[in-house]
């Protein structure tokens, strides 16, 4: 072999996580026409499953001599960079269909037009969402502290580094649930505010609870002396991931919760 | 990059033999070989391309006369015209010069054993036949009546309340992973395992298309994702992002979809350019005229196709200084497309050209689409496309730049690379006439509908007026000769697959340079397990 790249087995993982993608999509549809919820569940669990096991085999492969050279490595970056860029443009769309609304806001029947609309009372941006804020940044220093520690070979300060990341991450995830309970406006039928603010923010919600799996994977790697100061990849592309759902919080925060208030809801 | 290249640390993946090939199964269900997941997503576009195609001969069928009754409800007629649309672009014309080509001769022109991340490229491919399976429920329902662009309310729970529509959603969110995935993976083979001295303005023509392709692909898909998910709500979890009386816009879909929309058409078409680039440079045996021209002229195509996109929405009530932006910026496109066309006849000329069939389709190329790019500028103009919108005129140049240039240059590129993938000759005689057949047979087809669109037919109507019989008999009897022109295809993949003739490993001569003529033909199952050096 004259080559230093990495060419795996065949796997079965692809075309199973791809019926999974299938019984999930179609599981939707029977979910939201029929009230039948076990074709959604099977290929939740399928999917999940499979994502087990193929991050299983990587990082096997990771861990196997020649497998992941040099060059490998820089690929694994460049694949994490277009797949953080992709998801850049996927918040765009959300961000696009916000400020539709916000620079060009239409009739609600009453024939003002303002943004938020007038039957709507939004959060006060400095009560949770302040706090959920000071949540996530700390929560990037947290993680760039483990990152020192890893590059200078200290595994507690790595360990408890990504320890305190990840339990910052489930307090914005229970923090932001809170909030839901307690929208002073519905999801459902509940107009064009409550439509974007649910989908924008629940989908960054979503990517915080995928960015903290993420940085569990990585704790139990830490605490299983997988990670070295000079080859960390699956640790840098957690981070990244980390802040970047960091940035897109930001913009949340500002661009809907603070520039987007309008009559707060009483407490 | 050619330092990096050759620091090889262990070797230690010595379980590949070069010939070992896995059983049927791990082979063909669990690859990882960029040859066998080409081949898939060849055979999967011919599959979506046939049955497509069929949807079209129906099409042609209904309209050969007036007052028709092939296609028995107007609803049926909308699903038929929806499904053709979403089967051409997403499960033919897309699966064939992206994940067809892109995934055979990436890797073999840059010299690389295979791509980056082979097990992502196989989940690239099974995401399309479950989509595929969604698309045919959306198909068979009858329930997918929006046209492929989708727009609300058309498509929303008022007027399509059945699960058809949605299995049609949801089958884009599937396409769009894939293509997705797919173009990510491109990226980082191009960029990260070209052979040793292949510097980015080495490349060849058809990786860079490629290249740029993905590009458009990673930043465009994800936008439609979002917004099939906002309708998808809409329609099911009672949000309001397009509906008016819950405060939301219709028009805002058009602008999200369209954003994807037309980098789309380029995503259609610009691997095209690359494989008739190869064709045209190898058949007139010289290097492609201005090669550094042709890169840019299709990173700029690339770069101005993201801001072009309200061009479809000239009558959906955009403002007059919107218009007028969107129809500069529109015609800007035609500068770096005539570069292309210009250096192509630039190559031929002076050239020992010879036409086999592979050229053959790459000079009808260049014909059609140069007539589908100059009534693309017709219809650039908004003072003229207010006249034209959602008429003939307009399906008669889309269907020349995608259904007759993306198409030629996909059959331009199986037949010249059909020796290499298969090993096998194609029968000469056969593929000219399947060419001059499919030349005639669609020209006849969509030539005159640039007349019925001049003279007001619009679009998605299962009827007209007796007016515009004539034109239209014309036109099915085309469609009847390209649909014909199918079977031949069907005929000559046959003959060259039971063929006895071999290919020599460069069957084209001193026009064809490009790496993939020096392997075998076809091509060992790992290739370039030692790596070229490129000068």
């Amino acid at each position: 072999m004259k080559h230093p790249y990495h060419l795996p087995d065949p796997s079965p993982w692809p075309i199973i996580a791809s019926l999974g993608g299938f019984l999930i999509v179609f599981g939707i549809i029977l979910a939201a026409h029929y009230h039948s919820y076990l074709m959604l569940i099977a290929g939740t669990l399928l999917t999940l499953g499979t994502a087990f096991m193929w991050w299983r085999d990587v990082i096997k492969e990771a861990r196997t001599p020649g497998a992941h050279s040099a060059i490998v490595r820089l690929g694994l970056r460049y694949g994490m960079v277009l797949f953080i860029g992709s998801e850049v443009m996927f918040f765009s769309g959300f961000f696009w269909a916000y400020f539709n609304f916000l620079l060009y806001p239409e009739t609600q029947g009453n024939g003002m037009l303002v943004w938020p609309p007038s039957n709507i009372f939004t959060f006060d941006p400095f009560h949770l969402p302040l706090l959920n804020t000071m949540i996530l940044l700390l929560s990037g220093c947290t993680v760039t502290w483990a990152h020192h520690g890893l590059l200078e070979g200290d595994k507690k300060a790595l360990v408890n580094g990504l320890g305190i990341t990840i339990l910052l991450g489930l307090c914005f995830t229970g923090f932001q649930a809170v909030e839901y309970a307690h929208a002073p406006f519905k999801f459902w039928g509940g107009g064009v505010y409550s439509s974007v603010f649910f989908l924008a923010t629940g989908f960054h919600g979503f990517h915080v609870i995928v960015g903290t799996l993420f940085l569990i994977v990585c704790y139990f790697r830490a605490r299983a002396n997988h990670f070295t100061p000079a080859r960390h990849f699956g640790f840098e592309a957690a981070a990244w991931y980390w802040h970047f759902v960091d940035v897109v919080w930001l913009f949340l925060f500002i661009c809907i919760y603070w520039y987007g208030a309008g009559n707060i809801a009483a407490e | 990059m050619a330092a990096t290249t050759h620091d090889n640390a262990h070797g230690h993946d010595d379980h590949h033999d070069h010939d070992h090939k896995p059983g049927f199964v791990a082979r063909w269900l669990f690859s990882t070989n960029h040859k066998d997941i080409g081949t898939l997503y060849l055979i999967f576009a011919v599959i979506g391309g046939v049955v497509g195609g069929a949807l079209s001969m129906i099409m042609r069928a209904q309209l050969q006369f007036p007052n028709s009754h092939i296609v028995t409800s107007g609803q049926e007629w909308n699903t038929i015209v929806t499904s053709h649309g979403l089967l051409m672009i997403f499960f033919s014309v897309m699966p064939a010069l992206i994940g067809g080509f892109g995934n055979w001769f990436i890797p073999l022109m840059i010299g690389a054993p295979d791509m980056a991340f082979p097990r992502l490229n196989n989940i690239s491919f099974w995401l399309l036949p479950p989509a595929f399976v969604l698309i045919c429920i959306g198909l068979v329902m009858g329930e997918s009546g929006s046209g492929w662009t989708l727009y609300p309310p058309l498509s929303n729970s008022t007027y399509e309340s059945g699960m058809g529509m949605d299995c049609t959603l949801f089958a884009l969110h599937l396409a769009g992973a894939s293509s997705l995935l797919g173009s990510m993976n491109f990226i980082t083979t191009i960029f990260n395992m070209r052979a040793p001295g292949m510097t980015l303005h080495k490349m060849p023509l058809f990786i860079w298309a490629e290249l740029v392709t993905a590009f458009l692909l990673v930043l465009s898909v994800p936008v439609l994702a979002g917004a099939i998910t906002m309708l998808i709500c809409d329609r099911n979890f009672g949000t309001a992002f397009f509906d008016p009386t819950g405060g939301g816009d219709p028009v805002l879909f058009q602008h999200l979809f369209w954003f994807f929309g037309h980098p789309e058409v380029y995503i259609m078409i610009l691997p095209g350019f690359g494989i008739v680039s190869h064709v045209i440079s190898t058949f007139s045996r010289k290097p492609i005229f201005g090669y550094l021209g042709m890169v840019y002229a299709m990173v700029g195509i690339g770069v101005v196709g993201f801001v072009v996109w309200a061009h479809h929405m000239y009558l959906s009530g955009i403002d007059i200084d919107t218009r007028a932006y969107f129809m500069g910026a529109t015609m800007v496109i035609a500068v770096p497309t005539g570069i292309k066309i210009f250096s192509w006849i630039a190559t031929m000329w002076g050239g020992s050209i010879s036409f086999e069939t592979p050229m053959l389709w790459a000079v009808g190329f260049l014909f059609v689409f140069t007539l589908g790019g100059v009534t693309g500028v017709v219809c650039a103009n908004a003072g003229i496309d207010y006249m034209i919108h959602n008429t003939y005129y307009v399906i008669a140049h889309f269907h020349y730049v995608l259904s007759l240039g993306a198409v030629f240059s996909i059959f331009c590129g199986i037949y010249y690379w059909f020796g290499k993938m298969s090993g096998r000759q194609y029968p000469e005689f056969w593929g000219r006439v399947h060419f001059w057949m499919t030349f005639v047979g669609v020209n006849l087809t969509f030539f005159p509908q640039h007349f019925l669109g001049l003279s007001g037919m619009p679009r998605r109507y299962p009827d007209y007026p007796n007016a515009f019989a004539g034109w239209n008999y014309v036109s099915s009897i085309g469609a009847y000769i390209s649909g014909v022109a199918m079977l031949v295809f069907l005929y000559v993949c046959y003959r060259t697959l039971t063929s006895k003739e071999k290919v020599a490993d460069n069957p084209w001569g001193e026009g064809a340079t490009t790496l993939e003529w020096t392997q075998t033909s076809p091509p060992a199952f790992h290739t370039y397990l030692e790596l070229p050096r490129i000068k």
